[in-house]
């Protein structure tokens, strides 16, 4: 029972990342239609902002909390400047060429990124300094830290922000609009391309959050770390819904406990016919089934051919 | 739309047809420049040795294939700069590195690339799982390969003639670790592999040692070689209470699985093999890694002869710390080198059988192949991680004891040999290192008998 519990949070907190990162692909994809595969990439650039930065202000005297602030601040500013650019470079000049041709400049800016994080903070492993003091404590048998409790925190915080900017405000009401029908939102006053930008730089924003999340959890940066993050948020996206937010928060959860779980007791239930190597193929599977009954995903709503 | 689609696609098709008509025309080029070169230079006749090295220099390993890159590119400066000559011919070694990311399909593919441009002979692959299919591609060019750190058996098994490696392999290091973790006065463990020809050869074989000395394996669990979250799998072996954790992988998995291991409150022992044996691993681990253990083919470099000398050389040159297998593959380039001199040949056909016949006292081992190429007599030492560093702890296995007795009863020799009449001649600097030597051997003595006390003290 205590294994339960103890995947259980394992699970809960991998899930809050994803769902975090799988927003940014949500957003993107709800108002444009394009799969941002470089997102990945620029929760990446933000982790090894923030460790920059961090490990910067710690040398120079600074208590680890408020330079893990600083660090946030300035990975957040970063990535929303990247997300801008990436958008107005790469994507706007497409927005009316053929849909595969975004997703192929999407999948070269990954790799651009990629290089250029390489060439920048070279190719080893960086440690992210630790932000806040890691207290271990245990519950019902399940050990956890501070640190996760932390992640799950933030991340509920900046998805209820979230939801309140796409809802309560009339950003997210341009927003909203925009995804309905671009055409009809820009006869109504609605400037299109702003509002494209914005959901790039919001999910940008986010992105960096949560990036400075992985590296606080697994205190471990890589410039090739956005890839397996960004391919997980995105299916994650697609379990929940492309499309829509609600559907990304609970599909990075789900997926989160669904790799858990199924690292945990696949091989139990299979007799040790499969071990925890199919990790990935339970999560895998677990989205095939779901489209094959819910194509639009658990959360999503049937739409036109446009999307 | 249609229309004007297609003068694109016959531009581009005639593009396309133009650039592969160029590589044509311009490959024969160097070729033709070659014998051309060394006609024009005839009193001093100059051969081009061509070494093709192969690691992955990007991706999660990058760090380690840079390293390996760093431990060749010493290794020929070294041999240019010597002046080496080869069948009376002046020899100018040429390095060609290339990147095969980890990848068993990049690994084939550079490795085409390598035979494609005729290389003399090739340093790599760093990752068993790239060595082996690339090995295949070698031995049908009939390209002499040496591979500085594949430690999966099936490597050598295959029957080429090509394929040599200076490190011991994995049964050797299953075996060895498994007996080692027995003495520990472990009873339970539980096994962690990445799926990766190393990190799964290298588990299979500590299983099968392991099961032999009558330890019970409770768990087996896998993650793959490019993952940071192992606690769904460690909160399993948890619940089994297993004394000791295996893992079959690489430092970049490794550090932060002793992390996670220590976060979930797992008391358990960790054990790795080479692939956790760096700088890295602890620098990724931190604190988490104190107590754990790992295993390194070989004697440490510091109780070998030339082992300090080179550590200066490498962070001289490099301004960066030796990761892992620098030094074995500045041995495998010296090794080929060696071969080719004796050949008077850098001809693959003519110095492959020379490569057999090695006995290269290197930085590692004193290197000699067995008939299939794998390494004779490889030791395994075991080391500890405390207070950051790798504390060595005992070297067991297959020629071990003789190798250390043979490098014990070398240092003696030499250091005879030095208080000789030798010494008198070259005075004070030669007693001076004699009495070094005899120090170190002394030192190397001293070690494992701490070691088999601290072993018996645990039993």
């Amino acid at each position: 029972m205590d294994i339960l519990f103890q995947q259980i949070i394992n699970g809960l907190v991998q899930g809050s990342i994803y769902a975090m990162v799988a927003l940014g692909y949500t957003m993107v994809y709800g108002i444009m239609g394009l799969i941002n595969f470089a997102h990945g990439e620029v929760v990446m650039i933000g982790t090894l902002v923030a460790i920059s930065i961090v490990t910067l202000l710690v040398q120079s005297g600074m208590p680890p909390a408020l330079a893990g602030a600083f660090g946030v601040a300035g990975a957040a500013l970063v990535c929303m400047a990247l997300g801008w650019s990436l958008e107005r470079i790469a994507y706007r000049p497409l927005r009316r060429a053929q849909r595969l041709a975004p997703l192929i400049t999407a999948i070269g800016m990954s790799i651009v990124l990629q290089n250029l994080a390489m060439m920048i903070w070279g190719r080893n492993y960086m440690t992210f300094p630790p932000l806040i003091e890691k207290t271990q404590y245990e519950f019902a048998g399940a050990a956890f830290t501070s640190v996760q409790v932390m992640i799950v925190v933030v991340a509920a915080l900046s998805m209820s922000g979230l939801l309140l900017l796409v809802y309560r405000t009339r950003l997210g009401m341009a927003m909203r609009a925009t995804a309905q029908n671009p055409a009809v939102a820009g006869l109504m006053g609605v400037n299109a391309n702003r509002i494209i930008s914005s959901a790039f730089v919001v999910g940008s924003a986010l992105g960096a959050i949560a990036g400075v999340m992985v590296g606080t959890y697994y205190e471990v940066a890589h410039y090739q770390m956005g890839f397996m993050l960004g391919l997980k948020a995105f299916t994650a996206a697609v379990l929940g819904g492309i499309g829509n937010f609600a559907g990304a928060m609970a599909g990075g959860v789900l997926l989160g406990l669904i790799e858990a779980l199924g690292a945990g007791y696949i091989g139990d239930l299979t007799g040790g016919f499969f071990g925890s190597h199919y990790q990935d193929i339970f999560a895998f599977a677990v989205l095939i089934l779901v489209l094959m009954f819910r194509p639009s995903g658990l959360f999503g709503e049937k739409t036109g051919d446009r999307a | 739309m249609q229309l004007s689609r297609f003068p694109g696609i016959t531009l581009v098709l005639a593009a396309s047809i133009a650039l592969i008509g160029c590589g044509q025309k311009e490959e024969p080029k160097p070729q033709a420049a070659a014998p051309a070169d060394s006609a024009a230079s005839a009193p001093k006749p100059e051969v081009v040795v061509k070494i093709g090295h192969v690691a992955p220099i990007t991706g999660p390993q990058a760090h380690l294939g840079k390293d390996n890159e760093n431990g060749a590119r010493l290794a020929i400066e070294e041999l240019n700069a010597q002046g080496v000559e080869i069948g009376g011919a002046k020899a100018r070694f040429e390095l060609l590195p290339e990147d095969d990311q980890a990848d068993p399909k990049q690994g084939t593919l550079v490795a085409q690339k390598l035979v494609d441009a005729k290389v003399n002979g090739v340093i790599g692959h760093l990752n068993s799982g790239t060595t082996i299919p690339a090995s295949k591609l070698y031995a049908d060019a009939g390209i002499p390969q040496i591979s500085p750190s594949a430690t999966n058996p099936k490597y050598t098994q295959q029957g080429f003639a090509t394929a040599f490696r200076v490190m011991a392999n994995d049964i050797q290091q299953g075996k060895v670790l498994g007996e080692f973790v027995a003495k520990l006065g472990v009873k339970t463990v539980a096994i962690i592999d990445d799926r990766t020809a190393y990190g799964q050869g290298l588990a299979d074989e500590f299983r099968k040692s392991a099961e032999a000395v009558g330890l019970k394996v409770v768990a087996n669990e896998y993650t793959n070689d490019k993952a940071t979250d192992f606690k769904a799998i460690l909160t399993k072996i948890k619940s089994t209470k297993a004394e000791l954790v295996f893992y079959g992988g690489m430092d970049a998995q490794g550090g932060p699985m002793a992390k996670q291991m220590k976060e979930l409150g797992l008391k358990a022992k960790f054990l790795g093999g080479d692939g956790v044996c760096t700088p890295e691993f602890m620098k990724l681990g931190g604190p988490a890694t104190e107590g754990h253990y790992c295993s390194l083919p070989g004697v440490p470099l510091d109780k070998m002869a030339k082992g300090p000398e080179f550590r200066d050389k490498f962070t001289k040159k490099f301004g960066a710390e030796i990761q892992l297998y620098a030094p074995n593959v500045y041995d495998a380039v010296m090794v080929m080198a060696d071969a080719m001199k004796r050949a008077g040949s850098a001809e693959p056909a003519r110095y492959l059988p020379e490569i057999g016949k090695t006995s290269h006292d290197g930085v590692t081992a004193r290197i000699e192949f067995d008939e299939k190429g794998d390494l004779k007599g490889g030791a395994i030492s075991i080391y500890q991680y405390a207070g950051g560093q790798l504390a060595y702890v005992e070297t067991l296995g297959g020629g071990a004891g003789a190798a250390s007795a043979a490098g014990v009863a070398e240092a003696v020799k030499e250091a005879a040999e030095a208080t000789g009449d030798a010494a008198k001649a070259v005075a004070g600097a030669a007693t001076e290192a004699a009495k070094e030597a005899v120090k170190e051997a002394a030192d190397a003595v001293k070690g494992a008998a701490e070691a088999t006390k601290a072993a018996v003290e645990k039993k």
